[in-house]
Parts: C-alpha cells; sequence; structure tokens
C-alpha cells in the first residue's frame, strides 16, 4: 500500500489543482493575517472557510481524482498488488496530499506571523485538526460515490448534493426542528444531533474556542458541561474518527466486489 | 490692640499644634488601640506602630483622629464583629491592616464602619478576609482611597461588598482594589458621588453595583472576571466613562447591566469578552459614545421598554451578536458606529458604507426564542438565513439601521 | 496452468459467463475467441482478479484467485485498450511498475525492440495509439511469468512491429509458457494459436487444435470455419 500512496502523492504533487489549492491557501493566510492584522478576527473567518470549503473541495478532488485514475487503477489491479492496498493508498495519497496543502499554505504565513509567541496558537491547532479530519472524511465519501458509480457526471452531482446536505440542509433541518419541538427539552437532541454531523461537530470543536462557549452556557448547561470536559472532547474526536474509518471501511468492502 | 491680637492668634495656633500624639505599640505604654482611642482629645494623631493588635469593635465616637499605622500593623479581629467603628467628623484612617472580620446573617460586620460621619479619609489599607470591606452610612464629603481588600467570598448569603455605601453624598472612592468579595464597590441612596480608578476583579456578584443613586460618575475603573461587571439599577444621571468591562464570562454574565436607568452617558468605555456587553432593561435617553465592543457573544442586548436611546461613533468588533432585540419594535437611533459585520461598499469615498447596516440578526431572533439554537451559530445555514432576513426584514426590526455605518474603525 | 470450474458472471441482468469450465495446457499459446460480447474479456479479467465472479472456481497454477493476488505475480498482463495515467512519461511508468513489481525486468531489450527509446521522456498522453500499445507491450513482456494473457495484442500495431510480437511470441512459448490471446485478426490467430477455444453465450463452444476445428466444422478455410459455427447458432 504504501508503493500505491508514494505514486498517488507523487502523481498529485504534480498536478496543477494541488498548488491551485496551496496557494489558495496560503493567499487566504496572508490576506487575513496582513490586510486585517487581527488574529481572532482570521480565526474566525478561516473556520468559515474550513467548514464550508474544506469538506467541498476533499468532496470534488476525491471524485475527480477517482475517475481520473481509472487507468491507473486498472494497470495496478492487473500487478500482484492487494485491491484494498490499491484504493486505500489512493485515498491516503489524495487526504494526505490535500491536508498537506491546507497545513502549509495556512501554517506558512501563521508561523511568519508569530503565531508561536501568540495566545491563538490552540484556536489554530483546533481548526488544522478539524481541517484535516473533514479532508479525510470527505475525501474517504467522495471516494465511496465515485466507487458505486460508474458515470461520472451522476458521481459529481451526487458528491455535490452530499456536501449541500451536510452542511447546509442538515442545519436547515435541524433549526427547524428545534423551532418546532421547542417546548420540549432540547439539550440532548442537540447535543446528539450537532454530533451526527461532522461539519456541525467540527465547527462547535472551533467555536468552543472561540465564543460560543459562554453562550452555551446561556442556554443549555448539558452542551457546556459535555463538550467542555475530557469526555466531550474525547467523544468528539471518537465520533470525527469514526467518520474516517466507516466511510474508509465501506472503500474496502465495495472495492472488494467491484468489476473493473 | 495690634499686638494683643497677634499674641492671642499666637496662643490659639500654639494650641492647636499641642495636638497629642499617642504611640500604640507592644512595648509602649499604649497597647492596644482601644486604650489610645479613648485617651485621645479631638484632633490628636495616633501613631500605631507595627505588629499584631487582636482586638476587635474598636469604637471612635465624635472624635476628630487621625491614625496611622507604621509598618502596616494588623488588627486581627478573630472573627469577631467588626473591627473599627467610626462616628466622627475630620478623621482619617491610614495604613493599616485589618484581617479576620467576623461573618453573621444578622449584622454587616466590616472591616471599617463609619457611620453618620462628614469630612473623612480612609486611605492606603489593607483588609483581608472581611465580610464587608468598608462600610459607610448616613455620611458625606469623604474620600476612600488606595485600599486594597481582598476576600474569598464562596456564596452570595454568607459575604459582603468591598467598599458599600448606603445613604451617601459627595464620597469619592479611587484607586482602590477590591478582589473576590460579593460586591466590588455597591451604592444605594448615594448621589453626587465619584467612583475613580479602581480595579474590580473576581467578585462573587458585581464589581460594582448601583442601586437608587443618581448623579454619580465613574471612570477609569477596571470590571474583570466579576458575576457581573457593573449593574446600574433605579438610577439616573449616572456618568460612565473611560471603564474597562472585561471577561465577565459565564452563564448569565453581564459587563453592563443597566435597569431602570435614564438620562446617563457611557463614553469611551471597552468592553471585551463579556458574554454579554450591555442589557438594557427599561432604560431611556443614554447615550452611548464612542465605546469599544469587541469579541463579547453578545454586544449589545435590549429587553423590554429601551426608549430613545443613542448609540453612535462605537466599534462593534467581532461580537457573536451585535445587537439583540426581543421585539420587532425599535425606538432607539444607530449612527455612525463601525460594525466588522459590515460588508457594504463606500463608492462616494467619503467614510461612510452607501448601503445601510442592519445590526440585529435573524439568528439573534431565534436564539431568543429557542436558545439550544445557538448551536447552529456561524453556520453556512443560519449566514444564509441572516442575508435573506438583511434584504428583506420579516421577524427583526425593519427600522432598526444604521444609516451611515463607517467604514473605518472609529479613533476615539 | 489455468483450471475454471462452473464460472458464473452476470453484470446486472446480462449473463456474460453461463456455467463455464476450462483447462489449458502446461505451456502452449491458446486462442480465446468468440463474437461480441461472448465474454472474452471477462474472463481474461475473471481469471486476473479484476472482475468478481458470483459463482465457480478459478485456480492459476494451483493458487485460488478468489480474495487472493499473489498468484498475479506470474501472469503478464497485456490488457486490451492501453489506457495509461496521461500525466506520467513513459520511463517513469516502466520504472513505477517494476517497482511494484520488485522484479528483475529485461525493459531495456524491448525499448530498443519496439523502437521506444525516442518516447521514454515524452508524457503518455501525447504518445500516438501505436506507440502507446509498444508502451502496452513493454511492460507486459518485461517480467518472465509463466502465463502470460494477451487482449488484443495486435490492435494498432504498425506491420514491422507486428512482426517482431509475432517473433516475441514465439519465443515466449519456445520457454514453455501458457499465453492467453485473444483477437479478431483470424490469420493472426490461425498461424500462433496451438489451440482455439471458442466462446458462445457464456459457455464453451469449441476446445481443440486449429485442424481439429477445420474438421468439425467441415470447412477448409480457417475464416469460413469460425464464420461456420458463427452462422449455425444465429441461424
Amino acid at each position: 500500500m504504501l508503493k500505491i500512496l508514494k505514486y498517488s502523492f507523487y502523481d498529485l504533487s504534480r498536478s496543477r489543482w494541488s498548488y491551485v489549492y496551496f496557494f489558495f491557501y496560503l493567499l487566504l493566510g496572508v490576506v487575513l493575517l496582513f490586510l486585517n492584522n487581527d488574529l481572532s478576527n482570521a480565526v474566525i473567518t478561516l473556520m468559515n472557510v474550513i467548514i464550508i470549503l474544506v469538506p467541498l473541495i476533499g468532496t470534488i478532488f476525491g471524485v475527480m481524482y477517482f475517475y481520473n485514475s481509472r487507468e491507473f487503477t486498472e494497470l495496478l489491479l492487473a500487478q500482484p498488488v492487494r485491491r484494498s492496498s490499491i484504493f486505500l493508498g489512493q485515498y491516503l495519497g489524495v487526504a494526505i496530499s490535500l491536508s498537506a496543502s491546507l497545513i502549509l499554505g495556512l501554517g506558512l504565513p501563521f508561523i511568519i506571523y508569530g503565531l508561536f509567541q501568540s495566545g491563538a496558537i490552540w484556536d489554530f491547532a483546533s481548526l488544522l485538526i478539524s481541517g484535516v479530519f473533514l479532508t479525510f472524511i470527505f475525501t474517504a465519501i467522495a471516494f465511496n460515490i465515485a466507487l458505486s458509480n460508474e458515470n461520472k457526471i451522476k458521481g459529481f452531482g451526487l458528491a455535490i448534493l452530499v456536501w449541500l446536505f451536510l452542511a447546509v440542509v442538515y442545519d436547515g433541518l435541524f433549526l427547524l426542528s428545534l423551532v418546532y419541538f421547542q417546548d420540549y427539552p432540547l439539550d440532548k437532541f442537540s447535543l446528539v444531533a450537532s454530533m451526527l454531523n461532522p461539519i456541525d461537530l467540527s465547527r462547535i470543536l472551533i467555536l468552543l474556542k472561540l465564543d460560543i462557549s459562554a453562550l452555551l452556557g446561556y442556554t443549555g448547561a448539558v452542551f457546556k458541561q459535555f463538550f467542555g470536559t475530557g469526555l466531550g472532547a474525547f467523544t468528539s474526536v471518537f465520533v470525527l474518527i469514526l467518520w474516517v474509518v466507516f466511510p474508509v471501511w465501506r472503500i474496502k468492502r465495495i472495492a472488494s466486489k467491484k468489476d473493473f | 490692640m495690634g499686638r494683643f491680637y497677634f499674641l492671642f492668634l499666637f496662643l490659639g495656633l500654639t494650641t492647636s499644634f499641642q495636638a497629642q500624639e499617642i504611640e500604640v505599640c507592644k512595648s509602649c505604654e499604649v497597647k492596644t488601640i482601644q486604650v489610645a482611642v479613648d485617651r485621645a482629645e479631638n484632633g490628636d494623631v495616633i501613631r500605631i506602630k507595627s505588629g499584631v493588635y487582636k482586638e476587635h469593635d474598636i469604637t471612635i465616637i465624635d472624635k476628630s483622629l487621625t491614625i496611622i499605622g507604621e509598618g502596616l500593623p494588623v488588627i486581627d479581629a478573630e472573627m469577631e464583629g467588626t473591627a473599627i467603628s467610626i462616628r466622627a467628623e475630620k478623621f482619617s484612617i491610614e495604613g493599616l491592616k485589618i484581617i479576620n472580620v467576623g461573618r453573621s446573617h444578622t449584622n454587616d460586620f466590616a472591616g471599617i464602619l463609619i457611620s453618620n460621619s462628614k469630612n473623612f479619609e480612609v486611605k492606603n489599607n489593607r483588609l483581608d478576609q472581611v465580610f464587608f470591606g468598608i462600610l459607610l452610612e448616613n455620611s458625606s464629603d469623604g474620600i476612600i482611597s488606595g485600599n486594597k481588600i481582598t476576600s474569598n467570598a464562596k456564596n452570595q448569603a454568607t459575604s459582603g461588598n468591598g467598599v458599600h455605601l448606603w445613604k451617601a453624598e459627595k464620597i469619592t472612592v479611587k484607586n482602590n482594589e477590591i478582589i473576590g468579595l460579593r460586591d466590588g464597590i455597591y451604592l444605594e441612596f448615594v448621589n453626587n458621588s465619584e467612583i475613580l480608578n479602581n480595579l474590580c476583579k473576581d467578585n462573587l456578584r458585581y464589581g460594582l453595583h448601583f442601586m437608587f443613586s443618581d448623579q454619580d460618575l465613574y471612570r477609569g475603573n477596571i470590571f474583570e472576571n466579576n458575576g457581573a461587571g457593573v449593574a446600574v439599577m433605579y438610577s439616573k444621571f449616572i456618568d460612565m466613562q473611560d471603564n474597562q468591562f472585561r471577561k465577565n464570562w459565564g452563564s448569565a454574565s453581564y459587563g453592563l447591566l443597566l435597569k431602570e436607568i435614564n438620562d446617563s452617558e457611557l463614553k469611551n468605555n471597552i468592553f471585551e469578552d463579556n458574554t454579554i456587553a450591555i442589557s438594557a432593561d427599561n432604560t431611556n435617553r443614554i447615550n452611548y459614545i464612542e465605546n469599544d465592543f469587541k469579541n463579547n457573544g453578545y454586544a449589545i442586548r435590549i429587553r423590554g421598554a429601551v426608549y430613545d436611546n443613542i448609540f453612535e461613533r462605537n466599534n462593534f468588533l467581532y461580537n457573536s451578536f451585535d445587537v439583540a432585540y426581543t421585539g420587532r419594535l425599535n425606538e432607539n437611533k444607530f449612527i455612525n458606529n463601525y460594525w466588522s459585520g459590515y460588508s457594504g461598499y463606500d463608492l462616494d469615498k467619503d467614510g461612510i458604507g452607501d448601503v445601510p447596516f442592519r445590526p440585529v440578526t435573524l439568528f439573534s431572533y431565534l436564539v431568543n426564542k429557542t436558545p439550544e439554537a445557538i448551536v447552529l451559530l456561524r453556520s453556512m445555514f443560519i449566514d444564509m438565513l441572516d442575508f435573506s432576513e438583511k434584504v428583506s426584514p420579516i421577524f427583526t426590526p425593519a427600522d432598526l439601521i444604521d444609516e451611515q455605518p463607517q467604514m473605518k474603525r472609529i479613533q476615539w | 496452468m489455468v483450471s475454471i470450474t462452473n464460472l458464473h458472471k452476470k453484470f446486472g441482468s446480462l449473463v456474460v459467463l453461463n456455467g463455464l469450465n476450462l483447462q489449458t495446457p502446461e505451456s502452449g499459446i491458446i486462442a480465446v475467441l468468440g463474437p461480441n460480447g461472448s465474454g472474452k474479456t471477462t474472463l481474461i479479467k475473471s481469471i486476473l482478479g479484476m472482475v468478481v465472479p458470483q459463482k465457480g472456481e478459478i485456480d492459476v497454477n494451483g493458487q485460488k484467485v478468489k480474495k487472493h493476488w499473489n498468484y498475479r505475480k506470474d501472469i503478464d498482463y497485456l490488457p486490451q485498450i492501453a489506457n495509461f495515467p496521461g500525466n506520467l512519461r513513459v520511463q517513469e511508468l516502466i520504472d513505477m511498475i517494476k517497482d511494484l513489481r520488485g522484479k528483475e525486468a529485461r525493459d531495456r531489450e524491448l525499448i530498443d525492440l519496439f523502437k521506444l527509446e525516442p518516447f521514454l521522456d515524452k508524457k503518455l498522453s501525447n504518445l500516438s495509439g501505436g506507440s502507446k500499445q509498444k508502451v502496452n507491450l513493454v511492460l507486459c513482456f518485461m517480467f518472465d511469468s509463466p502465463l502470460i494473457i494477451l487482449d488484443e495484442p495486435t490492435s494498432g500495431l504498425d506491420p514491422v512491429s507486428l512482426i517482431r510480437l509475432r517473433k516475441l511470441i514465439q519465443q515466449e512459448k519456445a520457454k514453455g509458457k501458457t499465453i492467453l490471446i485473444t483477437s479478431h485478426i483470424m490469420s493472426f490467430v490461425e498461424e500462433i494459436s496451438d489451440r482455439i477455444v471458442f466462446l458462445l453465450e457464456g459457455k464453451i463452444y469449441f476446445n481443440g487444435t486449429v485442424e481439429e476445428l477445420k474438421t468439425s466444422t467441415g470447412e477448409k478455410d480457417f475464416e469460413h470455419a469460425i464464420a461456420n459455427i458463427l452462422t449455425e447458432n444465429h441461424a
């Protein structure tokens, strides 16, 4: 698998899109930090980018890479290589190169800005960790979709729909049910609902480092108690890991049954 | 005749110079403060040398004394009642350290209790482990300055206030540090007084608390990490300037709580990292001018019956909610403020955005109705919702608009 | 060498292989023929593990194919359509496959044979169909595996290369290897194959030498013999 990973990574490192992605983050980081000069504002803007853009790019890039590397895949399938290694190798190649673009693109301007002297380093670290998790999750989802759909257009459409659902529609339904059932205690419901969507979960994990913690205290004690404790942090990370593991496991399963 | 007059004057001066000075120390003739007080005449000076004096309920009545501690002598009240209580005119107390004031549910024991007094000064004392720190009632024309008052208040019922003023006039409270009490500074029926440059930190309830007090000024104070920074209730003509309200962070925490207060002004204050920077309830004719609201949960939360307030030239920087309203009615004016969330443009380059700004979001309205919705803060769906509400307001006050939002942060 | 028993494969409702049985001899060239859609490529891909059959067993050199991958060490495969990752250079692709196999390879010799030297630094996406097929052949023949599977090896080749390919295949046969070939060029098949396996409706309709085929159909000409099978069955 490491060999496949190496070649996927090598292949991607020569793809123009990896650089576009990297320079986009670099530019964003530089603009936010050096034109705005306010770290806390930069972190908030970055959060918006990370919870919306990172999943979108992970999804599109994952689907695109899968369809575009079909020949490579077929070539590999005839070689004495384990099937799951091929797909996991390619998946890791995409996810790692996207994460690297994210970490380097945002990290460099922050390091130059003097992040390590700043108290915002933990906010920033939680941003990057969430970003990496989201990249791994949505790339895995994208691979799932692409593996199950031979038709590229259909695959792309489905991938965008999944992203749209998790990024926007889910929150809409969430809000609707909160408003509709507002006469009932909703603490536990909102806790579970926000755990189930990786975008919401990442958003809350980042917000806990920023402004929401006091506001949460203002509303539901259950929420704050949960996320404020070690158990909450542990559970959140665990759920995020599940969100990676389950789609990856499904990649393996579909791949072992698929005909080429 | 002239000569005689001069002699008379001279005699008069010498008598006042002849004011006695009494020293108190362990090896002195006078070993306790109470004895010194009992021996002293009007105008005498009592010098207390360093050491520990286990005394409580030291009482001074109708004697104008100057009490000076040298080398920070300690008065240990051994948890029994008040340390010093005074009823007099023209006196001063300085340089003492008072510890272990008694606690009670029925009596307001204090480090220094001043009642029915006038023209006094309490300065540079240290009060530690007190119930009430400095308690003042029915008094006027006093200065309380440079004191450091600390305690470890755990709950409101068993703790007292740092500086507690009740029915007072023309009092100046300045340069004090008050940490870990119930209320840092408490004023009830206190008029024409000034609260200047104090630090109120880690107090259980409020850093500064006004009740039924008018024509007062507080300026240059720092309120940090209190249950709530400042509460101004049932008062009018309060001048609030150059204060910092910081880190009043937690459920139901405020930077500044305004309740039934009229005709006042807030100017050049800084509100940073508060759950709610200002909560206004029944407040009328208040001018908010050139304040900074930075990184608060809510910058301004308007509850019921708030009329004719003017918000002008303030900076609203990265608050989760800039302004939150409970109803759809708006009788207040927002103009010429800088809003970090403003995304309009300025084509004519006059420094004023060409599109008005709506500071109240639909989301703040939703959170008000369904508090749990706060978990959706800063999600894309909410941003879209807020955007559509801004285009055509349905739930939020339609006329709540800053017609002249500034393009750049206001320097004041 | 390859032993297939009762192989079934459906794509959706389309039955492609329907209880196919096949035993290949230890060495020699076997041509797999059949009309379009008769399941030739599916059969080959099943042997390679690229297509997962619903039922049946395939053994290669005594090793089970299902859920295994190591047996592919002993197979050289030439895919029908030479699709390669476009942004790789020819040399890089060859190096990569060598690296993946971790085996001795005679890539220099084959590059010389097919005159690929000037293309080594070109990206695969810039290559003509014929040149791609040559690269494909190099990748296939550079390892010395006992089983060689060639899916339409002649497509896109110029006559000179075709002659070289024929020679190459004969050389490999001489080493005692098993070679499975599919092709539409009947003259090519007739010339090189030792046995003909004819697929029809997902089963083996005929399995024997070229001569046997001619006698059984009563046709003198190979091409006519094949046509005969088809017309008889579709008439």
